[in-house]
């Protein structure tokens, strides 16, 4: 049969039948388990509502659960099994072999890498251009194209960005946008400034941005006015203190390569096969399609913000950066929380960049990637379950504040 | 609300400049493969695709048409005339030359003596006359070597290629009305299934109720790799295998939380009002949902839908997982793409227009329906 005929047979019967099993079991429950009518009018009234709900929660519980659910238990079983020796029960042995291989180590530190350069930059980009964007005659159009990211698959992506990234030998003229800008630096002056002492910068006020947002987490300690709050707070201010120390650490060390370093200048680079950057030129990919995503969010919390407390600040002589950053963001702070974790979750999942861009190769491995490795091409279900289970693991921190938050608010 | 006082023009400037810069470099990726969609393979290799927007000034080396086909005797000469780059050309030539150490000797018009009376004169729009005796005029044509300008070309000769031809093995045709076989039935059946369980969620009153939002809020994040082996295991088991089917109900259950949710909340907000006087009036639930629900819901279906269509149009982890099989006669246009990666690597002629065969379409949703997009978005995150 062909296909397009058969996708038309299946929505007909799908929707026809999804239409007619909420009719019909109504019918039945209204006329002839429980009929409004008789002597146990009410009794069978109050009973036909007791079990309606469930009727119509059915087919989404049961596809739910089946689809979601079920594999969530049925991937923690088969992590634990050995499927050559017929699903016998192998303890930990699969997650032991998983821990063995560099390229899992690779995958999980590459992931880490993703997951605080991803959600930052996006959230920080959609966070500048909304801001921007609201105080111009032409910010519709600007934000509908920075938007527009967000309806073009993973896949095309990768191909729109290996044109840009595209190499051709040193005698031929590059057809690939890095690598024509990347020759049009000599090694001059202007290139120390652009390509280490730029990024030097923005490397040192990233370091002060961590150090400052660091210390205000961890001034109760010091300061005598404040309170740290009880042992939960005051653990979460200790992780975010040092993660802070840690990060600072990195920026600065890293500030001291950037500005030391030798660039092969007047040779093209292919640029996906450079080990660690080549992280970088991917995560790009994700960056240019998520700003859209958190542009979009973080425009409609700007825009909710009390009027009264920006002209408030305005009257006060407070300069439009001051207003930014001490009035504007801190009120829109969960907003912010709210696109970083889904942008989080995005990138916990990513796959397909990864896949059609270097598919692993190179050290740009990702768990999601490792995992469909393992999967289908070694064909190891065990290890490929197990590095499931750790994507799930990775989740489970964002669903279970997730879930915590949607109770309270119902509440 | 900014523009009320301290503003500065200064800082107004910055922030064109700023969006501007911004919106540049957004938008240019995109661009640069429409624009290499529309070029030849040789134009590609030759030259980056942002010189194709500007006249371009290209060194070519041309032969003149065969003398023992052409030639045309003249008095006791031999004349062999024609255009250097066929009939119809745009090209304008600057200077030419008859020698690859001099390429430049001869600006257009000029005639060059090529010694004992044989000469070829070049007109700047390609015309040559190329004139001697009987042994001159014989043999190979001559060779000529021009600098030429030549206006912006495109041609719609590749999308021909990738999608009219059927000879084409690589072609997108068929890939296409996969892709659009998988998404339609995969939007549309779980709105159906959704829509009911939402109202359920939202307007009727059950014990455990508040227990299975939150099992949806938490079903929204579990990652859909957990379930493709258990998943193709069981297709496997009940005989459902790989094609069609079974990616239209791993689509619908994968898309089932987004869908409940997104519209669980926008039936919670609908007016009270309304449903209860239509309960007063004995309107069944099942009239209430038909006839109230679902007609004043539309906003937040139409949001599900577009996000369920880009969704399973631009997937390739589910479509490689449940519907594509060793023959690969299902293959989806993700998928085709990431093939036509691997071995046609450097031809971007066809990576080019193949993807931007698949992009189009959710580009055209895109802009149609952005407002819905959006209205989604807002409200599919949760807060």
């Amino acid at each position: 049969m062909n296909p397009a005929i058969q996708g038309l047979l299946t929505i007909v019967i799908g929707v026809s039948g999804c239409v007619g099993y909420f009719y019909f079991s109504n019918q039945l429950l209204d006329k002839v388990l429980f009929p409004a009518r008789g002597e146990h009018a009410g009794r069978n009234i109050n009973r036909a509502n007791m079990v309606r709900p469930w009727l119509f929660l059915f087919p989404a519980m049961f596809a739910l659960g089946l689809y979601l659910a079920y594999p969530v238990f049925e991937t923690l079983r088969l992590s634990v099994t050995d499927r050559d020796a017929n699903d016998a029960f192998v303890g930990f042995a699969n997650y032991q072999q998983m821990f063995g291989e560099a390229k899992f180590w690779e995958a999980m530190r590459n992931n880490m890498l993703w997951l605080i350069v991803v959600p930052a930059a996006a959230t920080a980009f959609g966070l500048l251009v909304a801001q921007l964007t609201d105080r111009i005659a032409w910010g519709n159009v600007a934000k509908s194209i920075i938007f527009m990211p967000m309806a073009i698959s993973f896949v095309g992506a990768s191909v729109i960005f290996k044109l840009i990234y595209d190499t051709r030998p040193v005698d031929q003229e590059q057809i690939g946008l890095l690598n024509a800008v990347w020759l049009q630096f000599e090694g001059g002056i202007g290139s120390f400034l652009f390509l280490q002492v730029l990024p030097a910068l923005i490397l040192l006020s990233f370091a002060a941005i961590v150090a400052y947002v660091g210390y205000l987490y961890v001034r109760p300690f010091v300061d005598a006015n404040e309170s740290p709050g009880g042992p939960l707070m005051s653990a979460f201010r200790i992780v975010v203190g040092v993660a802070a120390a840690y990060f600072v650490y990195l920026a600065l060390a890293n500030t001291l390569a950037v500005l030391t370093i030798e660039l092969p200048y007047g040779e093209p680079q292919t640029w996906l096969t450079i080990p660690f950057w080549n992280s970088f030129f991917l995560m790009v990919v994700l960056i240019w399609i998520q700003t859209g995503f958190a542009m979009v969010i973080l425009s409609a919390a700007l825009r909710g913000i009390p009027e009264e407390t920006v002209e408030a600040a305005i009257i006060d002589g407070a300069t439009p950066i001051q207003i930014f950053f001490r009035i504007k963001v801190p009120q829109i702070v969960s907003t912010i929380v709210v696109v970083w974790t889904t942008i989080t979750l995005t990138v916990l999942k990513v796959f397909d960049i990864v896949f059609a861009m270097t598919n692993g190769q190179w050290e740009t491995q990702v768990l999601a990637n490792y995992m469909f490795d393992k999967l289908f091409r070694a064909n190891d279900w065990g290890v490929g379950s197990a590095a499931a289970i750790i994507i799930m693991l990775l989740v489970s921190p964002i669903l279970i504040w997730n879930v915590y938050n949607a109770r309270k608010e119902m509440s | 609300m900014d523009g009320i006082a301290g503003t500065r023009s200064t800082l107004t400037w910055v922030v064109h400049i700023t969006v501007l810069l911004l919106v540049l470099a957004w938008i240019i990726p995109t661009f640069g493969l429409f624009v290499s969609s529309f070029r030849t393979a040789d134009q590609i290799t030759g030259s980056g695709w942002w010189a194709a927007l500007f006249p371009s000034t290209q060194n070519e080396i041309v032969r003149v048409a065969d003398p023992d086909d052409f030639r045309v005797a003249d008095g006791d000469e031999f004349v062999v005339t024609g255009n250097l780059f066929g009939e119809g050309s745009s090209k304008e030539i600057s200077v030419w030359g008859t020698s690859s150490r001099n390429i430049d000797a001869f600006t257009a018009g000029d005639t060059a003596d090529l010694g004992d009376g044989e000469t070829i004169t070049v007109q700047a729009n390609g015309d040559y006359e190329w004139r001697g005796n009987d042994d001159q005029i014989s043999g190979r044509g001559q060779r000529v070597f021009v600098t030429a300008e030549s206006d912006p070309e495109f041609t719609l000769r590749n999308y021909d290629n990738m999608l009219f031809d059927e000879d084409n093995v690589e072609g997108m045709a068929n890939a296409f009305f996969n892709t659009l076989t998988v998404t339609i039935p995969a939007t549309i059946i779980p709105i159906v299934i959704a829509a009911f369980a939402a109202y359920a969620l939202a307007w009727m009153d059950f014990p455990g109720r508040a227990l299975l939002i939150a099992a949806v809020v938490a079903l929204l994040v579990v990652p859909l790799q957990l379930a493709l082996i258990p998943l193709l295991r069981l297709h496997l088991g009940i005989g459902i295998g790989k094609g069609y089917l079974g990616v239209w109900l791993a689509h619908t259950g994968f898309g089932l939380p987004l869908a409940v949710y997104l519209l669980r909340n926008y039936m919670v907000g609908l007016p009270r009002d309304i449903i209860e006087n239509a309960k007063v009036d004995g309107a069944t639930d099942f009239q209430i949902f038909v006839r109230i629900i679902l007609p004043l819901s539309f906003p937040a279906l139409a949001s599900f839908a577009i996000f369920q269509f880009l969704w399973t149009w631009n997937d390739l982890l589910v479509a490689k997982v449940f519907l594509i099989d060793a023959t690969g006669e299902t293959t989806v246009m993700t998928n085709r793409i990431v093939e036509l990666l691997g071995t046609r690597g450097g031809n971007w002629e066809i990576l080019a227009t193949a993807a931007f065969v698949s992009i189009a379409v959710p580009l055209a949703v895109f802009f149609a329906m952005q407002r819905y997009l959006v209205r989604g978005l807002l409200a599919g995150s949760v807060k």
